[in-house]
């Protein structure tokens, strides 16, 4: 246990090493000149949209990091050949993999919880400088703390997309993981079309091909609430659980097999 | 001074000369070739379903963007001066933002507007704007105000007060839509759409209006419904004078002269009327800001042109 925190403090000190946290302050500048330049060209719609905005930025953002520093979290100390150092120390093999994760699971929650904060504050700005007639108009209010459930399942996405990149980093190149780990982001987000495939195909067999990829593959869309919460539409606690749960088992899935992976993998 | 300290002056004041350089060599290219604004009025893709596939996750942030850019194109059309065909890509813009994210409330309102207006303010296609409403009722049957808006251009734009007043018969069956809408429904069956129904319909309008620009549209209507009762008082003052003065040519002068105005009369935007000097019509001045008036052929040629 002590040798997975101890990674997983490592993998949070070298990305602040390599400066990915300056894409802090990259989000907040967006957010902070966004909130200025669209109240001149929404028709009153700034609200919606810096929300809109911010929610895709910690989106995009965390992707980057989560596909970018994933990939390397195990191939680059292959390749660099520093695994040899760490494993002849009394550290295990799915400990290792372990910790590697869970260190860029605790640098994507730093991320996230800071974005959340500017989020919060760029929109308090908003709201403190809106009359309350035209704020009664909004969908919902600027502070609205459904943001939170939106926030909390991108993290719940981001972490499966840190996994997936892990796994495919056990016995990959760097630049194979980035192209798999992004076309598994894509299909994740159309995985829903699959599951109707057989009402556009004639052959029967493709139909239920198409079937069992959509439960074999990651389904990501069940995590995107985002334009339920801006719209100030319920999102249900159950369908948050179920979410979560869905996530935290595909997760499982996925770290197993990498530590699987990993562990009968040969470095002679 | 130490070396790296001036090495480092001497990049910063590099990097300063040639930012500067490049900024006086773009205002030297503005000057030379002036900047086409074709490029803005394409749309290379116009299938929303397309666009939301490539979206991918991201769809009601590129809605957000085919917002910004239909205002942008219905802002820069409103501007200008002349030309045909003018707002063409104002529907499929709100089609796709609409398609891109159902429940932008707001754009299916603001194409309902400014859609169905006749030219120069728009593109006169009211039949666009009815799709575009059917299209969010569609996506959200709970929202009244479709409903309202689509019974609003078949009175307003359509002409139609029969048809008007069916939708604002249904919009007032939906829970949460406002007492005014039967007693308005039953008045404009009654009395086909007269200028007291326009009047109460727009100040009712205004007074819920969460945005500012339907403010500032009711607004201008309103005037517009003033200009059209102080028209209708100065034309029988014109024709009660030509009736009884040798034939002339008429003038605000003229009449001024005579004592029957005690000016030239302005609109409610400050814009004198225009007076047909031959055939004493009393006309707003297409120089107004609230030209032209609903009424008039500017605006009745609308649909479809």
């Amino acid at each position: 246990m002590r040798a997975i925190r101890h990674i997983a403090v490592n993998v949070f000190r070298e990305s602040v090493r390599d400066k990915v946290l300056y894409n802090l302050v990259f989000f907040a500048v967006l957010l902070i000149s966004a909130s200025y330049l669209l109240g001149q060209l929404t028709a009153g719609q700034d609200v919606k949209i810096i929300k809109d905005l911010g929610l895709a930025a910690t989106s995009i953002f965390g992707l980057f990091i989560a596909v970018f520093i994933g990939i390397g979290l195990v191939s680059k100390e292959v390749e660099r050949r520093s695994v040899y150092g760490v494993l002849a120390k009394p550290v295990r093999r799915h400990e290792f993999v372990l910790g590697k994760y869970l260190g860029l699971v605790l640098t994507l929650a730093v991320n996230i919880a800071v974005m959340a904060v500017a989020l919060y504050l760029v929109l308090g700005y908003m709201a403190w400088m809106t009359p309350a007639n035209v704020q009664a108009a909004w969908d919902a209010p600027a502070l609205d703390p459904a943001l939170l459930k939106a926030v909390f399942l991108i993290f719940v996405e981001l972490c499966l997309i840190t996994a997936v990149a892990l796994f495919f980093s056990t016995f990959s190149s760097s630049i194979l993981s980035a192209v798999l780990t992004f076309g598994m982001f894509v299909a994740g987000h159309f995985d829903a079309d699959l599951k109707n495939f057989d009402q556009v195909v004639a052959s029967p067999a493709a139909g239920a091909l198409a079937r069992g990829m959509y439960y074999v593959l990651p389904n990501l869309a069940s995590f995107d609430v985002k334009a339920d919460v801006v719209h100030g539409q319920p999102v249900p606690w159950a369908l948050m659980g179920l979410a979560t749960g869905y996530g935290l088992v595909y997760i499982a899935m996925l770290v197993l097999a990498a530590m699987f992976i990993f562990s009968r993998r040969d470095f002679k | 001074m130490q070396p790296s300290t001036r090495s480092t002056a001497v990049f910063a004041v590099a990097i300063a000369a040639l930012m500067g350089a490049s900024v006086v060599l773009q205002i030297a290219r503005d000057r030379a070739t002036p900047a086409s604004h074709e490029t803005a009025r394409y749309l290379y893709l116009r299938s929303g379903t397309v666009i939301e596939h490539l979206a991918v996750a991201y769809q009601t942030l590129v809605a957000d963007a085919y917002w910004i850019r239909a205002i942008q194109h219905y802002g820069g059309d409103r501007l200008s001066s002349g030309g045909s065909g003018r707002y063409e890509l104002l529907y499929p813009l709100l089609d796709i933002t609409t398609t891109l994210d159902p429940r932008f409330t707001i754009a299916y309102r603001f194409g309902a507007i400014f859609l169905a207006e006749a030219p120069p303010g728009g593109p006169g296609r009211p039949d666009q704007a009815v799709a575009l409403l059917r299209k969010g009722m569609r996506a959200e049957p709970d929202k009244w105000q479709y409903v309202l808006d689509i019974g609003f251009v078949y009175y307003w734009q359509l002409r139609e007060p029969a048809a008007a007043a069916r939708w604002f018969r249904r919009a007032s069956t939906i829970p949460g839509s406002p007492n005014w809408l039967e007693p308005l429904a039953a008045a404009m069956l009654v009395q086909g759409g007269d200028r007291r129904s326009s009047r109460f319909l727009w100040q009712q309008i205004r007074a819920t209006a969460d945005q500012e620009w339907l403010r500032n549209l009711a607004d201008r209507r309103l005037l517009q419904l003033q200009a059209m009762d102080q028209i209708d008082q100065l034309q029988q003052i014109v024709t009660e004078f030509d009736r009884r003065s040798p034939p002339i040519r008429l003038t605000w002068e003229h009449l001024y002269r005579a004592g029957v105005v005690r000016g030239v009369p302005l609109d409610p935007a400050g814009t004198p009327y225009a007076l047909d000097p031959i055939r004493g019509t009393v006309m707003m001045s297409p120089a107004s800001p609230l030209f032209p008036l609903p009424a008039e052929p500017a605006a009745a040629k609308a649909p479809n042109s």
